[in-house]
């Protein structure tokens, strides 16, 4: 019994432009994903104004040559505050999910593999979590640690910790006593040796999906706190501070204050949404739905 | 319609012989991700009022396939490119949708294996026996709750008030059986159509539905078509049997016939390979070679050819042979 | 029956203990001065003393946790220092306006998701199957707060069709006497047919707003399970037996698909709950959601503190009912309890 990674399937480059080719909505949602990765890296360098900029004069300006994206109540470049703030939202975003695949998937694959007290204890941290509504969670979690970035990182990568527990918990569970795990125990790996080098590979292809699908849920989570006025505070550029700085206007007619955000926003979540779908499809295919 | 039900009530005198269904050249295609599949070609027989037909084969021959064309739940990539399927003179194939409904259940039925998963699993077995009664026949609530019983008890459930309200997840493998039985016979068909009814059950219970079956069967003259992959089942309870393969009737004939004198390799083969009495394993024959593959354009007239010893030349060439003296018809120009 | 109900209810309290624990740790046992927050930023050190000492902050952790707890049930969730209310008098006055909006919004996006996901798999690759994986797909995409703006845009500010986004009811009318909270029922209660439909009116565009983000999931869960059940083994035997289309789809294939239906529905409202504070938000609307928003902009602990309190509570009481629901419908389900 061999461990399957996704390197193990054959010729990964072409059964991947395969998948790609039969499924353009994927291919699109990886080139969009490009895009966004440019953005987040260039970003300060190639937008057009400072994003904190003000210029009264040209305040509330609808789209306009120069200012393809309107300017704000105080005179700032809408697109240049829309492109920086790519990196600000991909960070958080990154971070979190990156923390919680992390301590997720070491907790699950000791409560799998270890089982007894492990399991019940990392279980009833899961289903602690799950237990409440997670972006109040998280709001309960930033108004009680302090209203900073950090913070938000960090209660978007406590609410996200359940589903990984629950993958890499369920994947190792599943190959706790296979034949290569035994065979390993038996030629003398320590069990942290057979955890990373035999178990872990194999709850990468799940994870992954979860990974992709998580990164658009955080941009959101994130974006919502910072609606709410948790997190990122003025005069910062971030997506969702953008549209609550709009909202007020919106009702009024001045519309691209959050329209233009908010757009931005939900085509990075729908990115990785499709990219998600797409690397699903890619793994394995028998869960397409 | 009516003619139908004439033939079913007519009741059969000693020697009579009533046809109920003809299957002429059917012809069947599948369209699949990977290609057309050729699944039934040139499928002919007949069914006679009262007789129990075996319709033998490997898994893969189109048994199963041929069962749902006929009564016309054919998953929709199913497509029937030639022949006619005729019930008691009616016309199958250019029914409508709603004539057929009204055969379905009425006077044409079916059960399948794997009883336990045929059945609603969230629904009472009693409910779902009254479910095909009410559709058929207009009765009064409480007249169908005891309608729904005396089946219970007809097909030999113990307790049958208290199995009414039984879940299909409560009983064993054979009591489900049973309660599709019940289902199948609860409007007294003329024909009933067995998938495979005693596959996964154990030996005495298979003995047992077969038995309720044949008992049932003959109680009301009804004809049964028995599909399975097991020549010694067919041979205990059918009249006749039809050997498939690989989509082709390769041998139809009486069942004392098919068995002392089978007259096509295949069948043959099959026979060879039924462990009997005090025979040793490497007394069994065992089949060559694999069923072929049915997306290939290019597959030959006689679909057992590559796997064939007795096989000529003109097997290539001719199309697929009919020899039929009335009684006993075989699909080979080299019969043995 | 009563005994399933029984357990069920059990095996809801070590989510509930969780909840109280983890609101707990949250205000009393994190680092910092738990005593400054819940004075206020204003608050004196004579007044953060005050409040230590009315807190009890300087006792042990598990005597601070008993204490808490027995506050709870005592009512006492603690004083909003910006309104100076008890913020559980002010958490019940303003409940039912959240539930009004959470409920009607489910309902609209069951309403439009379950029938949508039905027809999509029955009809594979039809428009409605397009448009059904296309607000799948896009629905999860949409950030609550900006659809809700984006519509009030256009319904109200372009089309004029909706009122403004400013509350509960037109200010020019009075809300009915009060006998659930809800304004729908408690106007035709009391037979006040122009404050139905004004606070109807009001709820139109938040309420699709909620349903928006859920109706992704729904359909989406609709669809999978119907395509599953309309594939297995027993529809074939309802088909063979005859049985009229519409029988088989919703007497046998519907009802077997509404299973896992029914197990989104503890994450549809996860969802719907927290979605609920940006939709409260949003359009203004006076329930807990905007409460606890004008709490945090404050600096305002108690608040916040209740507020998570009582959407855990809400949540949990609303998986058990799912989780009886489920009961209901699957006979396999109560004999192992």
């Amino acid at each position: 019994m061999t461990t399957a990674t996704i390197a193990a399937a054959p010729k990964p480059i072409s059964h991947f432009r395969y998948v790609v080719s039969e499924n353009p909505v994927t291919a699109f949602a990886f080139a969009l994903f490009g895009l966004f990765v440019l953005l987040a890296i260039f970003g300060p360098a190639i937008a057009p104004y400072d994003p904190l900029y003000t210029d009264n004069a040209v305040a509330m300006h609808p789209p306009m040559k120069g200012h393809w994206f309107g300017t704000d109540s105080v005179g700032r470049d809408i697109l240049s505050r829309v492109i920086v703030a790519t990196r600000l939202d991909f960070g958080i975003a990154l971070a979190a999910v990156a923390l919680s695949f992390a301590i997720g998937c070491a907790l699950g694959c000791c409560a799998g593999y270890f089982g007894g007290w492990t399991d019940r204890i990392v279980s009833r941290i899961s289903d602690t979590i799950m237990a409440f509504p997670l972006f109040v969670l998280a709001m309960g979690i930033v108004a009680a640690l302090g209203n900073t970035v950090g913070n938000i990182v960090l209660a978007t990568a406590i609410i996200n910790l359940p589903f990984y527990i629950r993958v890499a918990r369920a994947e190792v569970n599943v190959r706790r006593n296979a034949g290569f795990v035994e065979a390993a125990r038996l030629s003398g790996n320590t069990d942290t040796r057979i955890l990373l080098r035999h178990l872990f590979p194999n709850i990468l292809p799940p994870t992954m999906v979860q990974v992709s699908l998580n990164m658009g849920w955080a941009i959101l989570n994130a974006a919502g706190l910072s609606f709410i006025g948790l997190g990122v505070r003025p005069p910062q550029a971030e997506w969702g501070i953008m549209v609550a700085e709009g909202a007020q206007y919106i009702v009024s007619g001045e519309w691209w204050v959050a329209l233009f955000p908010g757009a931005v926003l939900m085509l990075a979540v729908f990115c990785f949404n499709l990219l998600g779908d797409g690397l699903r499809d890619l793994i394995d295919p028998r869960r397409r739905t | 319609m009516n003619q139908i039900i004439d033939i079913a009530a007519h009741p059969l005198s000693i020697g009579e012989r009533v046809a109920l269904l003809k299957v002429r050249d059917l012809t069947l295609e599948f369209q699949t991700r990977s290609g057309v599949v050729h699944a039934l070609e040139d499928v002919s027989f007949e069914l006679y009022k009262g007789e129990t037909l075996g319709l033998v084969g490997e898994s893969g021959s189109g048994k199963s396939v041929l069962s749902y064309a006929i009564l016309r739940i054919l998953d929709a990539a199913g497509r029937i490119t030639a022949g006619s399927i005729e019930f008691g003179g009616m016309d199958l194939l250019r029914a409508r949708e709603s004539d057929m409904q009204e055969l379905r259940g009425r006077e044409l039925a079916m059960i399948f294996q794997n009883p336990r998963v045929a059945l609603n699993p969230i629904r009472a077995v009693g409910k779902q026996i009254e479910d095909v009664l009410k559709h058929h026949a207009p009765l009064r609530d409480q007249d169908l709750k005891s309608r729904a019983i005396a089946l219970l008890q007809q097909v030999r459930i113990a307790d049958p008030e208290r199995r009414y309200h039984a879940y299909p997840f409560e009983m064993s493998g054979g009591q489900c059986q049973r309660v599709m039985i019940a289902i199948a016979l609860a409007c007294s068909p003329a024909l009933l159509i067995a998938d495979e009814p005693t596959t996964g059950l154990d030996v005495t219970t298979q003995a047992a539905i077969m038995d309720l079956v044949q008992d049932l069967g003959r109680a009301r003259q009804m004809a049964t078509l028995l599909i399975t992959h097991d020549l010694g089942l067919a041979a205990q309870y059918c009249d006749r049997i039809v050997v498939m393969h690989a989509g082709h009737v390769v041998e139809s004939a009486p069942k004392r016939e098919i068995l002392r004198m089978p007259r096509h390799p295949y069948t043959a083969k099959l026979i060879g390979s039924i462990p009997h009495g005090a025979g040793t394993l490497r007394e069994l024959t065992a089949i060559p070679g694999n069923l072929p593959d049915l997306r290939r354009g290019n597959l030959p007239p006689c679909r057992y050819r590559d796997r064939c010893e007795r096989s000529l030349d003109l097997c290539d060439t001719r199309p697929l042979a009919r020899l039929d003296d009335g009684n006993h018809m075989v699909a080979c120009w080299n019969p043995q | 029956m009563l005994a399933t109900i029984a357990k069920r209810l059990f095996a809801a309290i070590p989510s509930l203990v969780g909840v109280v624990v983890v609101t707990f740790v949250l205000t009393r046992a994190l680092p910092g001065d738990p005593a400054a927050y819940f004075a206020g930023p204003s608050a004196t050190v004579e007044a953060v003393e005050q409040v230590r000492e009315k807190l009890g902050l300087n006792a042990s952790l598990p005597k601070q946790f008993a204490r808490y707890v027995v506050d709870l049930v005592h009512g006492d969730w603690g004083e909003s220092h910006s309104t100076g209310q008890p913020v559980l008098t002010e958490l019940v006055q303003r409940l039912p306006a959240s539930l009004e909006l959470t409920l009607c919004g489910l309902l609209i996006a069951a309403v439009i998701a379950v029938p949508l996901g039905i027809l999509a798999a029955t009809r594979p690759g039809s428009w409605v199957d397009h448009a059904c994986r296309l607000l799948t797909t896009a629905g999860v995409s949409l950030p609550t707060f900006f659809t809700g703006l984006l519509l009030s845009y256009i319904f109200y500010f372009l089309l004029g069709w909706a009122p403004a986004p400013l509350g509960r009811l037109d200010p020019y009318l009075s809300a009915p006497a009060s006998v659930t909270g809800f304004y729908l029922i408690d106007s035709l209660i009391a037979g006040d047919w122009e404050v139905f439909v004004a606070s109807a009116r009001q709820l139109v565009l938040p309420a699709v707003t909620m349903g928006l983000f859920v109706m992704a999931p729904l359909a989406r869960m609709t669809r999978a399970a119907m395509l599953g059940v309309l594939s297995s083994d027993f529809i074939r035997t309802a088909r063979a037996s005859g049985l009229a289309k519409r029988t088989i789809l919703y007497k046998y294939a519907f009802r077997n698909a509404l299973l896992p239906v029914v197990t989104t529905m503890g994450m549809v409202f996860s969802f719907m709950l927290g979605s609920n504070v940006l939709v409260e938000k949003v359009f203004a609307w006076p329930g807990i959601g905007s409460y606890a928003i004008e709490a945090l902009t404050s600096s305002d602990y108690a608040p916040v503190q209740g507020f998570v309190l009582t959407m855990a509570v809400l949540y949990v009481l609303l998986n058990l009912a799912v989780d009886l629901t489920y009961t209901l419908i699957d006979p396999r389900v109560s004999l192992d309890g």
